[in-house]
């Protein structure tokens, strides 16, 4: 059973975000992903000012059986990536809740986040 | 493995299992307009004797002639053995089988392709080939596209000494995908691309510069001062290299500060004989860091569980039967079966075989172009050195000239008017370490005697 916080906002595509006190949205891939990926090897993660759109692919995870596309939750613009995954892309299997954050992102002020799944609703999207 | 297309009946059953009447069906969402009916100027089919006797007749027209044109493809010596271990069974295929580790001997064969292209070209990884030299250099803008992501821009500079036809192709494959190639002139003088005709550039995001070393004139590039420019101003360098030349000249993975990014260019030299346009095949190398962005298939070398060595496919992530469409490319192993060959050629060589190979190359075209020039109205264009081929100009039109040469049993050079209307009458030679002292002495006769005509009528 994979790991999935209640104090966390996801996708479908198995993404989740947290919004953090200055109004900044950290990124990254749920535990369910990171798991079905198996062991990773690289994650290219997004420029720092690169404008994203919800729903767009903004980096890639790789592992030793795929390369994945990760997609942007929300409008915005990409604060920063976490460069420690350059080095130690494992860190996003061991905690991807945690150390294995992808990206920071400033939403757009009319960025939309309605669409985005409970804690609940997402465990029964890994059901279906 | 058995061969067995489906029959009819498969065919039946596997429609009605999705419910589709016929095949022509499932390309109905391409507009009929696009379709193509028939083949225009396609002949009926020859059966084998016909097609043997053909080949047989086209074959003969080659013969005897001595071959003085390089203009990207040359005519090298080729140790029997290159062929005759090509063609063994075991080797005789041209392509990666799918299930790719069952093939520990092409793996190995591909592994050690890559390792003395790797050494050759100064960089730290080659993929496994690609089609040919053309479509590497637009692989290789492809890949810096990808790979610079501090450039925006998606600008290529592409000098117009890079060969004309890698220019066309590059745009053919890359001109839709955004990409904007953008040209830079050479000095009339010296044949080259001199650093200061980048100053139109200096202050411009540029993702990446092309730089063909010998470039198609057969001169040499100040790769040094031209990769130091790209450099400075975060954009990377892609080498196109004769693979021949590497042998002597200062490879890509050492030019300038930091060294070429990208290396690419026609592996023909390398143990393909001269055919019309092909097969040859391609080689892309690069540095480490770039790797991900690195189109085609690569071989690692590993241990298995019981600490074995071997070989396996590796990087695989980012091809086509994983990422579909975003693959860094819908290449895999092309030309394995001339890769095959110019690895053994290589091997059969050696690092000093390939230098004395280039020195040959080198000392044949200072003495063809030097004889040649000593005709009355014969000029070379460029001043400086040059590697394995020279530009000559002629007081008079070049085709007519070489027709006349090819009367007498000799290929005369590529004529440039063509790409280089600027040039005049200007004439592109070449004198492979296959032509002899007394094949340029028949070269020089014969060009004096079609030139003498040429005045009298």
């Amino acid at each position: 059973m994979s790991n999935i916080p209640s104090d966390l906002k996801y996708t479908r595509s198995h993404e989740w975000l947290r919004h953090e006190d200055d109004g900044t949205i950290t990124v990254g891939i749920t535990d369910h992903a990171q798991d079905a990926l198996g062991d990773l090897v690289f994650v290219e993660t997004p420029e720092a000012g690169a404008e994203v759109k919800a729903g767009e692919a903004c980096a890639v995870v790789e592992s030793v059986k795929a390369a994945s596309d990760v997609y942007s939750p929300v409008d915005g613009e990409v604060i920063t990536g976490n460069e420690e995954l350059a080095t130690q892309p494992e860190l996003l299997n061991n905690d991807p809740y945690g150390e294995g954050w992808i990206m920071r992102i400033s939403p757009a002020a009319e960025a939309e986040t309605s669409a985005l799944l409970d804690a609940k609703a997402y465990e029964e999207t890994l059901e279906d | 493995m058995p061969f067995i297309p489906h029959t009819e009946d498969d065919i039946r059953e596997m429609l009605d299992a999705i419910g589709v009447g016929e095949i022509e069906q499932l390309f109905d969402e391409i507009p009929a307009d696009l379709k193509v009916e028939s083949l225009a100027g396609v002949p009926p089919a020859l059966g084998e004797m016909e097609i043997q006797r053909l080949m047989r007749e086209r074959a003969a027209l080659d013969e005897g002639q001595l071959n003085f044109i390089g203009a990207g493809a040359y005519e090298h010596h080729i140790p029997a053995a290159v062929w005759e271990i090509t063609t063994r069974g075991e080797f005789y295929s041209a392509y990666t089988p799918y299930q790719a580790e069952a093939s520990q001997g092409t793996l190995q064969l591909i592994y050690e392709y890559q390792s003395m292209m790797a050494a050759l070209t100064g960089l730290d990884v080659s993929n496994a080939s690609l089609y040919d030299g053309a479509s590497a250099m637009a692989e290789a803008a492809l890949m810096a596209v990808r790979a610079n992501r501090g450039s925006k821009s998606a600008r290529i500079l592409v000098p117009t000494t890079v060969n004309p036809a890698y220019r066309r192709v590059a745009r053919s494959i890359a001109g839709n995908q955004g990409l904007k190639f953008e040209t830079v002139p050479y000095c009339p003088d010296s044949g080259v691309t001199l650093p200061a005709a980048l100053a139109e550039w200096d202050d411009a995001d540029v993702t990446a510069l092309v730089i063909q070393q010998p470039n198609f004139f057969g001169g040499y590039e100040d790769v040094a001062a031209l990769t130091d420019w790209a450099h400075a101003r975060g954009a990377l360098v892609i080498a196109v290299v004769n693979p021949v030349s590497l042998a002597l000249l200062t490879p890509p993975g050492e030019w300038g500060e930091s060294g070429a990014d990208i290396a690419c260019g026609e592996g023909q030299p390398l143990g393909v004989p001269l055919s019309s346009g092909g097969p040859y095949f391609g080689f892309l190398c690069c540095r480490q860091p770039l790797v991900r962005q690195m189109p085609g298939r690569i071989v690692g070398r590993t241990v298995d569980l019981d600490g074995r060595a071997g070989f396996t496919l590796t990087l695989q992530a980012r091809e086509q039967h994983i990422r579909r469409s975003k693959a860094t490319s819908n290449i895999c192993t092309n030309q394995g079966l001339m890769v095959t060959a110019a690895t053994i050629h290589m091997s059969l060589l050696g690092a000093n075989g390939l230098a004395r190979v280039a020195a040959a190359c080198v000392r044949n075209t200072a003495e063809l172009a030097g004889q040649l020039e000593s005709l009355e109205g014969v000029q070379r264009v460029f001043s400086g050195p040059f590697f394995h081929e020279s530009v000559l100009r002629l007081d008079c039109p070049v085709e007519p000239v070489l027709e006349a040469l090819a009367r007498r049993g000799i290929l005369g050079g590529y004529d440039l008017s063509r790409d280089y209307p600027e040039l005049g009458n200007a004439l592109l030679v070449c004198a492979t370490e296959t032509r002899t002292a007394s094949d340029i002495e028949s070269y020089f006769q014969a060009l004096s005697d079609v030139l003498r005509q040429s005045r009298v009528a």
